[in-house]
């Protein structure tokens, strides 16, 4: 029952964090955390942001504003999904 | 005295012969059952005459005859002389005699009632159903028909209820200070005293004692109307039917008809649960033939026809029928038709066996009352041949009586289930069981929390279902509020505040707001506190509208008072969280200070002090309309009253600035300084109070303090009086305390010093008190030579004179003495001589008050240069180590200490080596104190002076220590693990860590952990190297305990060395991986902490390949299940992640993340989210690159760019 000892309730603790995961996690749910990390960690970087401006040719607020675009829906839509709904 | 009451009481009687009327069915309507139905308040917003059902005036009698079963014989009915009550007190010493002898002395009683005070008490006077209904229903013609019977009833009065009110009279004043001190917190304390007004409702049940028409005068005795009466506490009186009446042999033998039918209700206590079928099994179980009432005809039969009167039962007769009592009750005196017998014996005594209960199971104890409620289980009735309802409340009983009295198993699935199906039960099934099972007089503490637990999971579950029992569960809740045990008070407000979310404001107040203006004190109090839990639940803003009308109410000054007192509360309850709304409720019980009632007056000032209490240091401006009626009213009134004024006005003047303030210390001064002579306690303690608050203030200058305050102060305060009570005496230091910080040490000081010579000693502690704290505070600076030199005479009189066992003296000479440092040069000799004529007294406490005051001041000694006096108080000390009581014992090695910690170990005298082989068999003595003192001075001469003993010395010390690690106290293992590591590091640690590896193989787990934190130590204080060698030697001895002793160290060693760690990986490495991979999961969960202190020191130090290498081996444990050994290997993981980076270990994870196994995937997802929470950046770069898929993209170009 207790399966990892006295600290059982750190799953619990975890589960509040968005981004970890459980056994459960989907591969399409896993990605989805990785890319909004990954662009979040971009954003928050001035000198990464800085890079990418530059391989982009782009300015560096158009490449925060793609960041930021491309968080809300990382990789598209849910596989599960019904594409009607 | 009583000669004149029996006469009077003849005369009652007399007349009450003639007044035989049939009341008793008139009685019997009254009465509400608790099954009868579901008490609606339906009557809230009906302003109909709901009175009529009161008898309209309060009686006087001590209501804790009513219900304490205990005290039943005693209070008998005295029908005749002193002879009657002789007998009656026989018959009280037998009751007395049937104490439970088992029952602990002195220790409270688990049984709430049992313990509860008086007033406490009174809850179980309460009815769950509410009286008022009554009133409701029957609001037409029937009330006419009513009311002169009522009168009628009233005229007979009974006359024990006159014989008790008169005794009652005879111990008025101690009743009042008993009452005073009840509540004494609350100087309101007077409004317990419900002032009697004819027109009052009362209630059924209780039987009136005060005669309200004129034309009844001469039939009670006059003096119950003396105006000392009506100032009585309203207590409630036991009615003439709750008692057990006992035969008398005497004329009027069968006036009363002796113990009354069986199974009829009262509604104080359930009768639910005793329904007919089971009042025949208690008849047999607990009545017997013996005490069986007796027929007509059995009479007819044994009596003589001459002689003999058949006579009408009395008037006011009515039988007892709470079977609790009739349990207890003495039995009846009375011949039964079988003759004499031996007593039965009572066949149902359980001896220990549990006791089945039909659909319960075996239940650890089964309480003689719990048939009053349960019995209904044991009739042996098939279930199936009852109707749904029926069944339904068995099902409630069986679960109520597994929770209650059953095993912590049982009472868990009891209570899961009747919190999941409590929908279906219903509220009514529900609550009608359980509340009447918390009136319960046999409830104790566990029980309480239990079915209070009950009732707040239930709560959640009905949801607004609970609205029509709102007040039934109030009146059982309300109680919880003022109990003395803080847990029920939470426990209480829990519910109470559950409740008012699940109800609902409207109905909450709907239905208490009846009980604001109720003639009972008791319920007033209660309800106020209810709505202040309410108020902080639903918040102030809600309530207000509601606290403005019934704080204005015209209807009755209970009204008002019941109002102010919830401010009084909810500020008392929520604190600064009043702030927001501090100006409205000001506004709303301002006016209160200029009510006609004094209640209200003094309420509302002691509501004021709490609002004030709350909001400071803020909030001033809110008082500004109260401010000029609470001067004006301090001018005006006296008593009990200005003491309220006076205590808001303290806590108001605390809030004010500093101009303000001044202006309005001064004005309250002069009535204050008059009321230094008051002889109220009461009075006195708040007068101290705002003498300290005043003090306090910026704006009260010293030299205001000094003319005006301090020569009345000391005067009327610095008594031996005040020192004899314990609060006045802490209010005088406190107050003390705070006039010195504004007038300085010196002008205090010089008026109490004295006092150290007082012959009372209280009075000497009092000043001792006061005098350390000024000290403490203001330091001695301004205490000039003469002064000085009284303070240090007296200090060292009371130090002389002392007679009590506490510290107080002792810490405050030591606080002067260190305060005053070079100064106290020339007194040093006289203390010392003292003190070395005291170690020698003959008396045990005396030489340890001498010993503890050596620890005091050494260190001044020190600066005073007086090394000659230490070295001779040393020799003394170290002349009585023999002493025998191991209390004096500790206090002249902690005196040894102090001193050698002051001289320092070369110019100890006596000499070290001579010293410490004196210290060497005290170390045995296995008194705590004296194994504290003696380590702490062994490890400090081992610290410091370890060169002065021969090595051969230091081992046989070692092996007393280890013996000190079986020691409770921690303070006493840690000292003598750390004297292990002064030893060595003196001595070299070979010897040492011999003996500590031997010691390894003892059996104790505490005495091997000990040894295991020693050895760490000694490898700390000597170099690691010095020690591993041998340690990791040891670790081939086959035997488990040895073998995790050794991982054991290793650990402690590693988490001590810190980054010195990384030059001993490579050595331990080989080691770990044989521990890694044993069979035995201590092994692994040591290593395993091992690797996570090591892994912990070497952060950054490039170790990366050793912990990688270590990883390797940690990792196959991550699918062990046992808890102590999981947790440490995911810490040890998490400790490598910290050396290698979440890179390695993502790396690690992704193999066990999507596996096919669930129980795998959990693991690794754990490792994965551990790793997220402590460093998710550090993941970004090392998520792998997927490929996208016909529906989704999820790569990642931005990460692919190179410029």
């Amino acid at each position: 029952m207790d399966k990892f000892g006295m600290n059982n309730q750190t799953d619990h603790n975890f589960s509040k964090y968005v981004g970890t995961g459980n056994p459960d996690t989907t591969k399409h749910e896993w990605m989805n955390n990785q890319l909004r990390d990954t662009y979040a960690y971009l954003i928050a970087n001035d000198s990464l942001t800085t890079y990418i401006a530059l391989a982009e040719g782009e300015s560096i607020s158009r490449v925060r504003f793609n960041c930021l675009e491309k968080m809300i829906f990382p990789c598209g839509p849910s596989p599960d999904k019904n594409p009607e709904e | 005295m009583s000669d004149d009451f029996s006469a009077q009481i003849r005369k009652e009687r007399e007349k009450r012969e003639k007044l035989k009327a049939n009341i008793n069915q008139e009685n019997q309507s009254n009465f509400v059952s608790l099954s009868a139905g579901v008490a609606f308040d339906k009557d809230i917003y009906d302003t109909a005459d709901k009175f009529t059902d009161y008898v309209p005036e309060l009686e006087l009698e001590g209501e804790n005859n009513n219900f304490s079963i205990s005290n039943q014989t005693k209070k008998t009915k005295l029908t005749q002389d002193d002879v009657q009550k002789l007998i009656s007190e026989a018959k009280q010493e037998l009751a007395d005699e049937n104490i439970d002898p088992f029952k602990v002395d002195g220790a409270p009683s688990k049984v709430i009632s049992e313990r509860e005070n008086e007033y406490q008490a009174r809850r179980r006077n309460r009815i769950l159903s509410p009286e008022r209904i009554d009133a409701f229903k029957t609001p037409d013609s029937s009330q006419g028909k009513d009311k002169p019977l009522k009168k009628k009833r009233w005229d007979v009065v009974p006359e024990e209820d006159i014989k008790t009110v008169a005794l009652n009279k005879a111990s008025h004043m101690i009743a009042d200070n008993l009452g005073l001190s009840l509540s004494s917190s609350d100087i309101e304390s007077d409004a317990t005293r419900v002032e009697i007004k004819p027109k009052k409702r009362n209630r059924w049940d209780q039987t009136p004692l005060l005669v309200v028409s004129e034309d009844d005068i001469a039939a009670t005795p006059q003096h119950l109307s003396s105006s000392a009466n009506f100032e009585e506490t309203p207590k409630r009186t036991r009615s003439r039917w709750d008692e057990t009446p006992v035969i008398t042999h005497s004329d009027a033998m069968f006036t009363e008809t002796p113990i009354g039918n069986l199974g009829m209700a009262t509604p104080m206590i359930s009768h639910s649960a005793l329904a007919s079928n089971d009042s025949a099994i208690y008849m047999d179980q607990d009545v017997g033939p013996r005490n069986r009432f007796m027929t007509d005809e059995e009479l007819d039969q044994i009596l003589p026809n001459e002689g003999y009167e058949i006579l009408v039962e009395p008037t006011g007769y009515m039988p007892i029928r709470t079977p609790a009592r009739k349990l207890m009750a003495t039995p009846t005196p009375m011949v039964g038709v079988d003759g004499f017998a031996f007593q039965e014996e009572d066949r149902h005594q359980d001896y220990g066996v549990t006791k089945e209960i039909p659909g319960v199971g075996a239940l650890p104890f089964f309480k003689q009352d719990d048939i009053q409620f349960f019995g209904k289980l044991l009739d042996g009735q098939d279930e199936e041949s009852l109707e749904s309802e029926e069944i339904k409340d068995r099902t409630i009983k069986k679960l109520l009586l597994k929770i209650k009295n059953g095993a912590p198993q049982l009472r868990k699935s009891a209570m899961r289930d009747i919190t999941e199906n409590a929908r279906t039960y219903g509220a009514g099934a529900l609550f009608n069981n359980i509340l009447p099972l918390l009136m319960a007089p046999s409830l104790d503490d566990q029980e309480r929390h239990l079915l209070v637990k009950v009732i707040d999971r239930v709560l959640y579950r009905l949801g607004d279902l609970v609205r029509p029992y709102t007040h039934k569960i109030l009146v059982v809740i309300g109680p919880l509020l003022i109990d003395e045990d803080y847990y029920a008070r939470v426990e209480g407000r829990e519910i109470m505040s559950n409740l008012s979310k699940a109800a609902g404001l409207a109905t909450m107040i709907a239905a208490m707001r009846p009980d604001i203006d109720h003639i009972d004190e008791y319920v007033r109090n209660t309800t106020a506190r209810a709505f202040s839990v309410v108020a902080s639940t639903l918040g102030i803003p809600a309530l207000l509208p509601f606290l403005k009308a019934v704080c204005k109410s015209k209807k009755s000054w209970q009204a008002r008072h019941t109002g102010i007192k919830i401010i009084q509360q909810i500020a008392i309850l929520l604190g600064c969280a009043i702030l927001p709304h501090l100006k409205h409720l000001v506004e709303c019980i301002s006016h209160g200070l200029e009510d006609e009632q004094q209640k209200v007056r003094t309420i509302t000032a002691l509501a004021l002090a709490a609002l004030a209490e709350g909001a400071a240091p803020y909030g001033i401006e809110s008082f500004d309309l109260v401010l000029k009626p609470l001067w004006i009213g301090i001018t005006m009134y006296r008593g009990k009253g200005l003491a309220a004024f006076l205590k808001a006005i303290g806590f108001i003047i605390s809030l004010m600035d500093a101009e303000y303030a001044n202006y309005y210390t001064r004005e309250v001064m002069v009535i204050l300084i008059r009321e230094f002579q008051s002889p109220d306690e009461e009075m006195k303690k708040i007068v101290l109070k705002v003498v300290k608050q005043c003090a306090a203030t910026n704006g009260v200058s010293s030299d205001y303090i000094n003319d005006e305050i301090l020569p009345e102060f000391f005067k009327h305060f610095w008594i031996r009086r005040m020192a004899l009570d314990k609060r006045n005496y802490s209010q005088v230091v406190e107050t003390t305390v705070e006039l010195a910080n504004k007038v300085g040490v010196g002008a205090i000081m010089s008026k109490i010093v004295n006092g150290l010579k007082d012959e009372s000693e209280p009075f000497r502690k009092m000043v001792m008190e006061t005098l350390e704290e000024i000290v403490s505070n203001l330091g001695s600076a301004d205490i000039d030579s003469r002064l000085e030199e009284q303070l240090m005479d007296g200090v060292l009189y009371a130090f002389q004179e002392q007679q009590g066992e506490d510290q107080l003296i002792l810490n405050g000479f030591g606080t002067i003495i260190n305060s005053l440092g070079v100064r106290a040069k020339p007194y040093l000799q006289q203390i010392t001589s003292a003190l070395l004529w005291r170690l020698n007294n003959q008396n045990a406490r005396t030489r340890q008050q001498a010993a503890d005051l050596v620890v005091k001041v050494a260190l001044v000694m020190k600066v005073c240069g007086e090394f000659e006096l230490m070295a001779n108080i040393g020799v003394t000390l170290y002349e009585y180590l023999g002493e025998e009581y191991p209390e004096v014992l500790g206090s002249i090695l902690g005196g040894l200490k102090a001193i050698v910690n002051v001289i320092g170990m070369t110019d100890m005298n006596p000499p070290i080596k001579d010293l410490l082989p004196r210290l060497t068999p005290i170390l045995k003595n296995r008194h705590e104190k004296v194994q504290e003192n003696c380590i702490d001075l062994v490890g400090r001469i081992a610290d410091r002076g370890a060169e002065y003993v021969s090595a051969r010395e230091w081992m046989r010390i070692c092996f007393e220590l280890l013996e000190l690690l079986k020691a409770h106290k921690k303070a006493i293992r840690r000292a003598a693990v750390n004297t292990f590591g002064y030893i060595a590091k003196a001595i070299g640690p070979q010897d040492v860590l011999a003996t500590l590896l031997n010691n390894l193989k003892v059996q104790e787990r505490q005495n091997r952990v000990c040894t295991t934190v020693a050895i760490a130590i000694v490898a700390e204080s000597c170099a690691p190297y010095t020690v591993l060698p041998a340690l990791m030697n040891e670790y081939r001895v086959p035997e488990l305990n040895v073998q995790n002793g050794v991982l054991k160290s290793l650990s402690f060693l590693f988490e001590y060395i810190g980054d010195m760690g990384k030059d001993y990986i490579n050595a331990v490495t080989p080691l770990l991986e044989d521990a890694l991979i044993d069979r035995d999961l201590v092994h692994r969960q040591q290593a395993a902490s091992t690797i996570k202190h090591m892994a912990l020191g070497v952060v950054g130090a490039g170790c990366e390949v050793q912990i990688l290498h270590l990883l390797n081996y940690l990792l196959p444990n991550i699918l062990e299940t046992s808890p102590h050994l999981i947790v440490a290997v995911l810490e040890a993981i998490e400790a490598c992640r910290m050396v290698l980076g979440s890179g390695v270990i993502l790396k690690y994870c992704l193999q066990g993340l999507f596996h096919p196994a669930k129980r795998i995937r959990e693991v690794y997802w754990r490792i994965y989210n551990m790793m997220y929470v402590g460093n998710q950046d550090a993941l970004v770069p090392f998520y792998f690159s997927v490929e996208d898929d016909e529906k989704n993209y999820y790569q990642r170009c931005e990460l692919d760019y190179i410029l």
